[in-house]
């Protein structure tokens, strides 16, 4: 998680807790649910009628910093204990250590908004599952500063990674694509997951669609489920066709208006508090739970994402960007050549 | 100069010489005390120590008794001198710091006293060194008069148990504090850093503990960056003592087991620091 952002968010749930990451682009996202037989003891809080379960994020670097050297934890640590203090603005680890050692951690954390990425693996066209082994060993060959990957089914059952390799259809566990289908990557994140699936042992799925609509890695496990979603490039002799038929909440084409847009929440931005750091990009659209703004009363698919920007400026940047009808975390054609231009 | 077991007969005899099969011995402790690039050294019939201070907050001692040192004469009641550390290191190790199994760097050291520097003639596996190091007017040292009978508090750990703590310490803490008690949580390290508090606690019955004498509760801090420096002592020793006075005044105390199984100790002490707002519990 800590190769998509710099804030983990918390969320324990009753169907486990919920550790997820987004990345400043909102390009990315990941969610890791461990399941409440994951843990020794799971107690996720009192909810009332009218209340959540409580939630937070704090900065990645304070929470991998109690764990820091991962050999000897596995040689000395008997148990982990993690407790939010809300009053006291708590997060607290504690490690209960060989030699009835305890070490006990309290992080500050920061309130926060579900996150939540809109997604759904149902309706992808195609999918493969294959060992993380697989592509693993794949990737050992392609060069530590590639940045993207495209992944394209080609005729008699062949998956390629452009422009390195090709991989048989039997070298997949299984295997539903719809033929001459293509989608181009961010390999950052996707490095991170893909480590991890191998260290786990876990066999990875790939759903994805259309270019330009997110493709989702996922890991499943008895006690735990993994997500990976990432924003695909468009494709670019299509954009304005492929914008429209994705029904998607875009800017509009003019570039002018986007930069002046941009530039007006951005000045909006500075201006006001208590605002989240990142730019909010079209990827994946800022909907907010609040039931007052009428436009954003859409209850998609679990479709709850991000941290809330100021009022002020929310109104100025949705203004723009909102289009009635089913939105869709695409990305436009002006984000994706930031994105290309090697920032991934 | 060639290089022989005993001083020349005609020349002054030396106030101080020393021989040593194995500059490890010395070297090893010497490093465990290397925070600051100068430091003072006293020889005695006994032995020698080798202070390093700073800030007027802290001080570490390094002994290295008589009995390490394969000849040690010592012609005056005492010898002391002011010297640069990291050079007298460099040149300690001049031979490479790994340590083969079977070799050995030997050393003699000689010192004709005020005035004249520091002999040092290394040899291994035939090669011979001589080096010659200024000495310097000895510097006032801090006299932190700490003595068992005024100690309040008292704990024997096992290292083993400290060294990841020491080493892991969050470094964004400006201070170090040190809760020690009869009760809970009896032993306790705490940071405030910026990602927020950490405690690590050690009970009494733990089994790295090999003794607990804690009268009083106690909490005082001190400047995480004066007590770093003693991870290094930290890691080469089996064992270290902890203990407090009435003034919140810190000596760690640590027994190291050289190659040859010999003991040495190590000792630290260091003033609480003066800006103590109510601990955070």
């Amino acid at each position: 998680l800590s190769r998509i952002g710099d804030e983990l968010y918390l969320e324990p749930t009753d169907s486990g807790l919920s550790l997820r990451a987004v990345n400043s682009s909102r390009s990315a996202f990941a969610s890791f649910l461990f399941a409440p037989l994951f843990f020794q003891l799971y107690e996720p809080g009192f909810t009332g009628p009218d209340t959540e379960l409580f939630r937070c994020k704090v900065h990645m670097k304070s929470f991998l910093g109690v764990f820091r050297s991962l050999p000897s934890l596995e040689k000395s640590v008997g148990k982990c204990l993690i407790l939010l203090k809300p009053r006291a603005c708590r997060l607290v680890l504690q490690l209960h250590c060989k030699y009835g050692v305890t070490k006990t951690h309290n992080l500050a954390f920061q309130e926060c908004e579900r996150l939540q990425a809109v997604f759904d693996t149902q309706s992808c066209a195609s999918r493969l599952c294959t060992p993380a082994r697989v592509l693993a060993e794949a990737m050992v060959h392609f060069p530590p500063t590639l940045a993207e990957v495209t992944l394209q089914t080609g005729p008699g059952g062949k998956i390629s990674l452009q422009n390195y390799l090709w991989l048989a259809e039997d070298e997949f566990q299984s295997v539903a694509v719809a033929p001459g289908s293509h989608i181009t990557f961010c390999l950052k994140e996707f490095r991170g997951l893909l480590s991890f699936a191998e260290a786990s042992n876990l066999p990875l799925t790939i759903h994805f669609d259309e270019p330009g609509r997110p493709v989702v890695f996922t890991l499943d496990d008895t006690v735990l489920e993994v997500h990976l979603v990432l924003a695909t490039l468009s494709d670019l002799e299509s954009d304005s066709q492929s914008a429209s038929t994705n029904g998607v909440s875009h800017l509009p084409t003019p570039s002018d208006d986007f930069a002046d847009d941009l530039e007006s929440y951005m000045a909006a931005m500075e201006t006001s508090e208590g605002v989240s750091g990142g730019l909010p990009s079209p990827a994946f659209p800022l909907h907010t739970p609040r039931p007052a703004e009428s436009d954003l009363e859409e209850e998609e698919e679990g479709a709850v994402p991000g941290t809330p920007p100021h009022k002020k400026f929310r109104s100025l940047f949705f203004g723009s960007v909102m289009t009635p009808g089913r939105p869709s975390p695409a990305t436009t054609q002006e984000v994706l050549a930031e994105d290309s231009e090697g920032e991934c | 100069m060639p290089f022989s077991a005993q001083p020349p007969a005609s020349a002054e005899p030396y106030v101080l010489s020393a021989s040593l099969d194995n500059a490890r011995h010395l070297s090893s402790l010497l490093r465990a005390v290397h925070f600051q690039d100068h430091a003072t050294c006293f020889a005695t019939a006994s032995g020698l120590r080798v202070t390093v201070e700073d800030a007027k907050c802290i001080q570490a001692n390094a002994f290295v008794q008589a009995e390490i040192f394969q000849e040690f004469s010592v012609q005056e009641e005492s010898v002391m001198f002011r010297i640069n550390l990291s050079v007298l290191l460099d040149c300690l190790t001049i031979f490479g710091t790994s340590s083969m199994p079977g070799t050995s760097t030997a050393l003699r050291m000689c010192y004709r006293g005020y005035g004249y520097p520091l002999m040092l003639f290394l040899e291994e596996g035939g090669v011979v060194t001589v080096c010659k190091i200024n000495t310097q007017e000895p510097d006032e040292l801090l006299d932190f008069d700490f003595c068992s009978t005024k100690v309040v508090n008292k704990i024997i750990l096992q290292s083993e148990g400290l060294r990841e703590a020491f080493a892991e310490l969050d470094m964004t803490s400006e201070v170090l504090q040190i809760t020690m008690s009869p009760d809970k949580p009896y032993f306790r390290l705490s940071t405030f850093g910026n990602a927020g508090s950490a405690h690590l606690d050690y009970p009494r019955d733990s089994d790295l503990m090999e003794a607990f004498h804690c009268n009083q509760t106690q909490t005082n801090r001190y400047k995480i960056s004066l007590l770093k420096p003693s991870t290094k002592a930290l890691a080469l020793s089996c064992k270290v003592s902890i203990r407090t006075d009435a003034q919140g005044f810190l000596s760690l105390q640590y027994m190291i087991r050289n190659e040859d199984g010999q003991i040495c100790f190590v000792e630290y002490y260091c003033c609480p620091d003066e800006n103590i707002s109510e601990a955070e519990v």
